[in-house]
């Protein structure tokens, strides 16, 4: 990117319009070539009967360069972390850093058969264990399981252990309390273990009160699996209320679940194990700079306070005179989430960042986050006034309010001008409570002249909105494809390419 | 047609409902519809379900976002408009007419009371959205 006088960034593009593959080469065109037959021929349709298809099947015919070209051509016109900055609220689009893939690739850690014996894994199993100590002492929890592979798979694993935890007292209340700015996934964690929700709604100031959470306990006396709670919110402020409400639900025998998605805002700064919460995910691949999305795949450690050690999936890696084994013997766990271990290489990834950061680094980290975020609000805040008065943490949440009572202006248009001015869009229309919600979290890794950048594109677009909005609304203009139908995409999917005609 | 008609009763969660009798036939309003944008899928309750009042019977996928739809009052789904199924766009087209979601019973009839005139609906979402 080079920087204009605008202040803004400067795009050119060579892009080319590129077909199908489907739709490349030619009849009898072959990329690969093979040797002579040299063992007696067999005749297919002898040797399938029945199963012998009629014609062949149509492949694309096309040569080595054809292919090579067509995938490098539509890789450019992909947009990635290694290319701008990714400004995705709730989905954190974090840098990976270089050296978390080299250690990744050693060839002991690469190589490795995960049904190997014990004894020939104890590299791997050190690991894991001292990923788990280190996750323990930075989250509070007494112990981690790493086998999750997501942050929605680590929340079914904590309401499981949660539900085993209240049925071995013989209880199983069915109730969890999930106010309206938790992540989409929390419900379906609920449902798929048989529980019900009960959505509490956030006070005005964008925060879920006591008094709330006081009523919703007094409705259902003596039914209160627990509580999901995003921290800080999707809303990206902090719960301050939290401890108090806590101790709410644990007197009604409830269990606390904090959704730890957005933890990369705490590190160093709270401890979650140590406040009252009994159950909390980790995402490696946001907080502990894993590869998100594509990249992935996702991990999603949870962590636990003492009484639900028990319920924890198995195996657990324990250390016992200086060998490291797999613990299978542990007859209350709610059994085995993953095959084989979680995804190993994503620990691998994580204990790599965990070690070169160390604490103060980590904690540095968070302030920065919170530093980019509020830096960013202080910037947009008059065209792009933020939901709530709280002080944002390491996501700012705006929205189209202001702009679209001013001109026929809205997120959607704002996400795709954005895109002309080199930037991925933010999150939009989320969190749901939001209307025309845009969520922006630049992390703790983009310098001040790119979120300098970034806010001269989104003021820029303001000022377009204005002049000539139909410029925002038609955006937008730069991409290889102009907006795409999105209703009809939804509506009418095609899902595969089909031959013309 | 006036964006909320006055023959129709609304609640906070945007659903309108026509009450004639012990029956009423519900959907969501102009508001509701404006706010999800282009409507890609309707998932109508089932015929037979009883619900209480303010329990989700069915979702509303747009573009945007997934919205649960919420009885506006207590009964029995007697009918639903199969056709939204296939054709989620007659949300956007018309939303008090063809685009209506289910019929139902109504199990308690002093709860219609409690809902929103058309005027007080207005003056509601005008500090909405």
């Amino acid at each position: 990117m080079t920087q204009t006088k605008s202040g803004l960034v400067e795009t050119r593009h060579l892009l080319h319009h590129e077909p199908p593959i489907f739709e490349q080469g030619a009849a009898g065109r072959s990329g690969a070539s093979l040797p002579t037959l040299d063992v007696p021929e067999v005749s297919a349709s002898t040797l399938f009967g029945d199963l012998h298809r009629d014609a062949e099947p149509s492949l694309p015919e096309v040569s080595e360069v054809d292919v090579t070209r067509h995938f490098t051509r539509l890789s450019r016109w992909n947009y990635a972390i290694d290319i701008g900055m990714y400004p995705l609220g709730s989905c954190t689009m974090k840098y990976n850093p270089k050296v978390n893939e080299r250690m990744a690739r050693l060839p002991g850690f690469a190589g490795l058969h995960p049904a190997q014996a014990e004894q020939t894994l104890q590299g791997a199993l050190e690991l894991m264990y001292r990923l788990e100590q280190v996750l323990c002492e930075i989250s509070g929890f007494a112990r981690v399981t790493l086998q999750p592979a997501a942050g929605a798979h680590g929340e079914l694993c904590g309401l499981m252990m949660i539900r085993a935890y209240h049925q071995s007292q013989g209880r199983f209340p069915r109730k969890v309390l999930i106010p309206d700015s938790a992540h989409g996934t929390n419900p379906a964690s609920v449902t798929l273990n048989q529980m019900e929700c009960v959505p509490l709604k956030t006070s005005a100031d964008g925060l879920l009160s006591a008094e709330t959470v006081r009523a919703a306990v007094a409705q259902h006396p003596g039914d209160i699996a627990g509580l999901m709670v995003t921290n800080p919110s999707t809303l990206g402020i902090f719960e301050e209320h939290l401890a108090e409400i806590s101790e709410i639900i644990h007197q009604a025998g409830g269990l606390v679940y904090m959704d730890g998605a957005n933890f990369n805002a705490l590190l160093g700064k709270v401890r979650p194990g140590a406040t009252g919460v009994d159950v909390m995910h980790i995402n490696l691949h946001k907080t502990f700079t894993t590869p998100h999305g594509g990249g992935g795949p996702g991990s999603g450690p949870v962590g636990v306070v003492e009484k639900l050690i028990p319920f924890l999936p198995t195996p657990t890696v324990e250390h016992k005179d200086g060998v490291y084994h797999l613990n299978y013997n542990r007859p209350q766990s709610v059994g085995r989430l993953r095959s084989f271990f979680g995804n190993f290489g994503m620990h691998v990834r994580a204990y790599t960042y965990i070690r070169e950061m160390g604490g103060v680094g980590l904690t540095q980290a968070t302030e920065m986050a919170v530093l980019n975020a509020v830096y960013l609000r202080a910037l947009l805040h008059e065209e792009f006034p933020p939901v709530s008065d709280k002080p944002s943490m390491h996501e700012y949440v705006t929205s189209d309010k202001k702009l679209k009572k001013e001109t026929s202006v809205q997120t959607l248009d704002i996400a795709k001008r954005l895109i002309d001015y080199g930037f991925h869009p933010p999150t939009v229309y989320f969190p749901l409570v939001v209307p025309g919600a845009l969520m922006i979290e630049p992390t703790e890794t983009e310098s001040k002249e790119t979120l300098d950048q970034f806010a001269s594109a989104l003021l820029a677009i303001a000022k377009e909105a204005h002049s000539e909005p139909d410029r925002v609304k038609h955006a937008p203009h730069q991409t290889a494809l102009r907006r795409l139908d999105e209703t009809k995409a939804a509506r009418q999917p095609r899902l595969r390419w089909m031959p013309q005609g | 047609m006036s964006k909320y008609p006055a023959d129709l009763r609304y609640t906070k969660d945007h659903e309108w409902a026509r009450i004639d009798g012990k029956r009423a036939v519900i959907g969501i309003t102009d508001f509701a519809v404006h706010q999800l944008g282009d409507i890609t899928m309707v998932e109508p309750p089932k015929e037979g379900e009883s619900h209480n009042r303010g329990t989700p019977i069915g979702t509303v996928e747009s573009v945007k976002a997934v919205s649960d739809i919420y009885a506006p009052l207590s009964g029995k789904v007697v009918k639903t408009n199969d056709p939204l199924r296939d054709q989620p766009e007659l949300l956007n087209e018309d939303c008090y007419d063809e685009g209506w979601i289910a019929e139902l019973e109504l199990s308690n009839l002093d709860e219609s009371k409690e809902l929103m005139t058309s005027e007080e609906y207005a003056l509601y979402v005008k500090d909405q959205g």
